[in-house]
């Protein structure tokens, strides 16, 4: 039929927001990795000597592997050599010792992202910690969380504050050779978010990372370890952006779950790279790990995650779910445009008797865009009276993008029930014009299909993040019908 | 073990398949570089993760055709069905048997001949079918197939010409001292606006140790339409690698339903490649296994053209230490607008030590399309169980009566009553406690 | 002939039945009513032996054994019969071959001859007419594609079929349309006897209006607050669940 295809063409052909640069004076190490460079990383941060053995070996193995090459995207073989794998804002030798003595640039440029590092202005209930390229900027609430036994705040930090607790816990969930990336991260990592949660605490305010690659040529690999100890509850949120850049830039992150009998940790992720622009060029390669462990008896780990951005994502958050009677969860909403590529979906792991899980993945694409949704759902024998259910949605908006589904589903045990479903949909010119006809704008009636499409995933997010995650849809998708 | 067993196939095919016109020497020839190029399938490839068929590798099959191991078992008489007007093609071992088929009176210009014949009456027609067929040889078991090819059945259908009696391709296998391989091609060509109905059914004497290695090319002209059948009720000691190639052109419509019953490892490959706009196919399928049985069922629906319909269906019942695998995809190329696509795939797990591993797949490249797929695995319904025993069923005899019914909802669906017979007799066979339910389901 | 003394039941760690008696004779038709969630079903389901009810205490006799000892098809076969509130849809079984089955299981329990194919026959159709089931049904599967009043009908049809002692209708009225709530009605009547004694378990008044009964009870949570004749049915619709709770209480 109809109409103008230019306008749909002007929907979806919106600025990414986020594109500026900070020019701020870093310390940046130059491109290159070899055992110097991972040395060096170690000694800025002033890390014991079996964090740098435990780096040494990933990196050693990692030499050894292969890039993997089975998910659905293409890109150009990455140059690791190019790669600058620290860059950190320049400051006083010992670093600011509260928010007051953060380079005022800093702050600016996270008030500039909506994310105001200066508590007082702070939405209540929301602790942030904010991390600049390599390093990790301002914790706020710091103390406050201090009194509830929770500690929040940079792994650097960790590392040298609670060195038992890291050297208990890093690569026991995602060892250090798990994958190419992982192992790649697991050398060169430079900073990320650490929590502990104690013993029957609820957390009392949302924990919050907000990541920020500024400088060219660097990439970014962080680490988060999050620790649910016995009965505790703890809500994770998670957001990025990028300039805009030509050159492609890597981010190859790992975070590792725990969760001790009966705690229980929801993880929620809006990641919004920058994507590239309409032609493909530049954009975020973001290739990450992200796995739980239902360690505990009772325990439940919730991912949701709503992945608007990078060029490439390539990420599987999963959960063991070892503990009997532990639940894990995975909600997702991945959007797609232009040339953008994403790769994802979960793993959930059945080992515990009674195991239950749910997967709800809606994947949209627009334009030239490819989106697949990649899962395992594995049944041990030991896992009695196991449960799963999934729903994987796809809708498509234009004849030019593409949507796959790859569910694997393994079963050893007669116990277990379970239930996949795929549906693909579309939001067709016939839909859209019947909207319009009835007055509703092209755009809200993108909007309103596409939130509808999202509803059940977008239902498990904080509210603060609900909100920011519908408009950054509206956003993305603006002139994707045509 | 793979080295020596692709050592061993070629000195099997320089062994027993003789110098023939160029063409075909040609093809052979060709297809047995790309097996030893390709080599036998391990589970590092994505396509054959699940299955392992190192067993098969393990041993050493030749081709039959000495004399005294093409006569048939006595078991062969029972495959034919009784009540079912069919010309009937026999092979024992993979060879074409004249003396035990029973052809009747064909309509003019339809040829039902076994291969053998074929490539020397008819190599147009065969030549014509397999060029419409290219770069089948990706795995070694395929290639393998086109480097032995001889033996097998050209069915070809004029355009217009309605075959009204079944055609029963009878596959039979025996017991040898040195266990026997038959390597088979079956290629089945319908023209334009022609209608067939085709059996493909292999058997074996009972506990006889043998391998089938079959594939099955069919090629719809524009508006014809066949129903397919492939039955496979091979000795439970017996290896099955099938494929089954179909293309379809405009408003073709294809019914292929695959029983699989018997077998120690079974692989089945269903491809079929919706051509022409309003092409349609229907992909059944039933898969049982007990004690040690392997069954592994892959398929690949293509919709290539717009307004272009699927359906597929397979249930599996599981029970022992059997394992099954189904990897059901669905690829919607660019242009195939309007495609729709259902694809279910439903499982019972009767035993703890019984695995499935089942991957619905949709890969699709159009936009205005509606593809579905789901896939369960489950046990009884507590419900159903509960209102047959309250209605003074025993609590064995419900279970295996809901078990019956949960397979036989794909062979209720087969229009030939005394295939459907033959089909609920055996399916009750593999059922425990089938002796309880007897009266419900004759 | 069926017996329930002080029956406490939990669905789910939930309490549902609480110090619940009930007395029923042969011949007698009796209508349990109640509001939503007062126990009703869970009763019946505990009288036909579902799974996931789970007696805390209390005793069910039914004609002098011990009910609760019995499985499901045990008490079938002994004549209990239980008119589901969701009849279940089984796919692959067909009718006519279900009741076959169910018949001979029972007549087999009871030491009788089982019915050959002629003679079964010919009962299915005495008994068709009496609910007006439609022929085309019977080839069916069990429930499947029938309407919601067809199931119903169904239900009765089978319970006319296989002649119980003790028949519980539950919530048969509830998705009826008048004509099919009068068709199933005059079903049930008919199979009123002085061998037969039927527990009907309803929501709703308009049902007694077709089946009169000779006892009504109010069951509220967990226990019969009230007993009497079928009077006491229109004083519930007159005055509502709550004002005979009220009553109750006080005295």
């Amino acid at each position: 039929m109809s109409s103008q295809p230019h306008d749909v063409e002007q929907l979806v052909r919106q600025e990414y927001k986020h594109g500026f640069v900070t020019d701020i004076s870093t310390d940046t190490v130059p491109p290159g990795l070899n055992e110097d460079v991972i040395r060096l990383i170690s000694a800025r941060k002033n890390e014991p000597e079996w964090l740098l053995e435990w780096r040494l070996t990933a990196y050693r193995h990692w030499l050894t592997m292969t890039e993997p090459a089975w998910a659905h995207v293409h890109y150009p073989k990455i140059d690791f050599q190019a790669i600058s794998y620290y860059s950190a804002p320049k400051s006083k030798k010992d670093g600011p010792k509260s928010l007051d003595e953060v380079d005022p640039k800093l702050l600016e440029t996270y008030a500039k992202l909506g994310i105001p590092l200066q508590e007082q202005k702070l939405l209540a209930g929301v602790a942030v910690d904010a991390v600049f390229d390599s390093v990790s900027v301002a914790t706020t609430f710091k103390e406050k969380l201090a009194e509830a036994g929770v500690i929040f705040g940079s792994f650097s930090d960790a590392v040298q504050n609670h060195p038992e607790l890291v050297r208990q816990y890093l690569g026991s969930v995602v060892p250090a050779t798990d994958n190419y990336f992982a192992a790649l991260n697991s050398a060169v990592f430079t900073d990320g978010s650490f929590c502990f949660i104690p013993k029957n605490t609820r957390c009392p305010m949302e924990l919050s990372t907000y990541f920020r690659i500024n400088a060219a040529n660097t990439g970014q690999f962080e680490r988060t370890l999050i620790i649910a100890e016995e009965g505790s509850y703890v809500s994770y949120l998670e957001g990025c952006t990028a300039p805009m850049r030509d050159e492609n830039q890597l981010h190859a992150a790992v975070v590792e779950l725990i969760a001790l009998d009966r705690a229980q940790i929801k993880y929620s992720t809006v990641q919004n790279w920058y994507p590239g622009d309409e032609n493909g060029v530049g954009g975020i390669y973001n290739f990450v790990t992200k796995r739980g462990d239902c360690r505990g008896t009772g325990s439940k780990i919730s991912w949701t995650q709503v992945e608007t951005g990078s060029a490439i994502t390539w990420k599987y958050p999963s959960c063991v779910l070892r503990g009997d009677d532990s639940v894990g969860e995975f909600y997702s909403v991945a959007v797609t445009n232009n040339y953008q590529q994403a790769d994802t979906g979960t793993k959930m792991i059945h080992i515990g008797r009674n195991t239950r899980s749910t997967i709800v993945s809606k994947g949209i694409s627009a334009g030239h865009a490819q989106n697949s949704y990649r899962g395992l759902v594995r049944i041990a024998k030991s896992a009695e009276h196991a449960r799963n259910y999934t729903q994987c949605d796809s809708l498509l908006m234009g004849d030019r993008c593409g949507a796959h589904t790859f569910p694997y589903i393994e079963t050893r045990n007669a116990t277990a029930v379970l239930e996949h479903e795929a549906t693909t949909s579309k939001i067709g010119d016939d839909q859209l014009f019947y909207c319009m006809q009835r007055g509703i704008s092209g755009e809200d009636a993108v909007n309103m299909i596409v939130n509808g499409f999202c509803k059940e995933v977008f239902k498990e997010l904080p509210m603060e993040f609900a909100v920011e995650a519908q408009k950054l849809l509206g956003v993305t998708l603006e002139g994707a019908v045509g | 073990m793979s080295q020596e067993a692709l050592e061993f196939y070629v000195a099997e095919h320089a062994r027993t398949i003789a110098l023939d016109t160029d063409w075909l020497h040609g093809l052979r020839q060709s297809a047995l570089s790309n097996f030893r190029r390709a080599g036998f399938p391990d589970t590092r490839q994505e396509d054959w993760r699940y299955t392992d068929v190192r067993p098969i590798l393990k041993r050493r099959f030749v081709q039959a055709g000495d004399s005294g191991d093409l006569a048939a078992d006595a078991g062969f008489e029972g495959m034919r069905f009784a009540g079912l007007d069919a010309h009937e093609l026999a092979f024992i071992n993979g060879h074409y048997d004249k003396g035990l088929s029973r052809l009747g009176p064909l309509p003019q210009g339809v040829i039902l001949t076994s291969l053998a014949e074929a490539l020397i009456k008819y190599p147009q027609q065969v030549k014509d079918c397999l060029a419409n067929f290219p770069g089948l040889d990706a795995n070694g078991f395929q290639a393998l197939n086109t480097a032995f090819l001889t033996h097998g059945t050209l069915l070809y259908v004029p355009a217009g010409v309605t075959v009204a009696t079944p055609v029963h391709l009878i596959f039979r296998s025996n017991r040898q001292p040195e266990p026997r391989m038959a390597f088979l091609r079956n290629l089945i060509v319908l023209g334009r606006g022609a209608s067939l109905t085709v059996i493909e059914d292999y058997s074996g004497t009972a506990d006889a140790e043998y391998m089938t290695n079959v594939t099955t090319c069919i090629s719809g002209g524009e508006g014809a339409s066949l129903r397919h059948y492939k039955l496979q009720g091979e000795s439970q000691k017996s290896y099955h690698i099938a494929a089954t190639h179909i293309r379809q052109a405009r408003d073709c419509r294809v019914e292929s339903c695959s029983i699989a019953l018997g077998g120690a490892l079974v692989r089945n490959d269903i491809t079929a490649s919706l051509d022409g706009e309003g092409a349609e196919v229907a992909l059944d399928g039933l898969y049982m296994g007990n004690g040690r049985q392997h069954v592994d069922n892959h398929t690949w629906i293509h919709h290539r053209s717009p307004h272009t319909t699927s359906r597929e269906e397979y249930k599996g019942v599981l029970n022992d230490h059997a394992r099954a695998v189904f990897n059901g995809k669905v690829i919607v190329h660019e242009h195939a607008q309007k495609a729709d696509a259902r694809q279910a795939n439903d499982n019972l797990l009767l035993s703890d030590n019984a695995e499935i591993d089942t991957k619905p797949e949709l890969e699709i490249h159009a936009d205005d399309v509606k593809c579905s797929h789901g896939a369960t695995i489950g046990q009884l319904d507590e419900n159903m169980l509960f209102y047959l025993r309250s209605r003074a069923v025993d609590a064995d005899t419900a279970r295996s009566l809901l078990i019956f019914a949960f397979a036989d909802a794909v062979v209720s669906r087969i229009g030939l009553r005394p295939i459907r017979e033959r089909l609920e007799a055996m399916i009750l066979g593999k059922l425990p406690d089938s002796g309880l339910i007897k009266e419900f389901v004759q | 002939m069926l017996s329930i003394k002080n029956l406490h039941a939990n669905v789910a760690d939930k309490k549902i039945l609480k110090g619940l008696n009930l007395e029923v004779k042969t011949g007698e038709v009796h209508a349990i009513m109640g509001p939503n969630g007062s126990g009703k079903s869970t009763l019946a389901n505990i009288l036909a032996g579902r799974s996931g009810y789970e007696v805390t205490a209390g005793t069910i006799t039914y004609e002098g054994k011990n009910l609760l000892d019995m499985d499901p098809e045990i008490r079938a076969r002994e004549g209990v019969f239980l008119a589901f509130q969701y009849p279940v849809e089984i796919p692959g079984v067909n009718n006519v071959y279900l009741l076959k089955a169910a018949l001979n299981a029972i007549r087999k329990h009871r030491g009788e001859q089982e019915l050959d194919a002629m003679e079964f026959l010919k009962l299915v159709k005495d008994k068709m007419k009496l609910v007006k089931v439609r022929e085309d049904l019977m080839s069916r599967a069990v429930n499947e594609g029938f309407s919601g009043g067809e199931k119903k009908r169904n239900e009765i049809f089978q319970m006319a079929i296989l002649e119980p002692k003790l028949a519980i209708l539950d919530e048969t009225d509830s998705g009826l349309d008048i004509d099919a709530l009068r068709i199933v009605s005059e079903g049930v009547n008919s199979l009123r006897g002085p061998q037969r004694a039927i527990v009907m378990v309803t929501h709703y008044q308009r049902l007694l209006n077709y089946i009169v009964p000779d006892h009504v009870h109010v069951l509220a949570d967990g226990r019969i607050i009230k007993s009497g004749g079928k009077d006491l049915a229109l004083k519930l619709e007159a005055e509502g669940y709550d004002r005979v709770r009220e009553e109750a209480a006080v005295a």
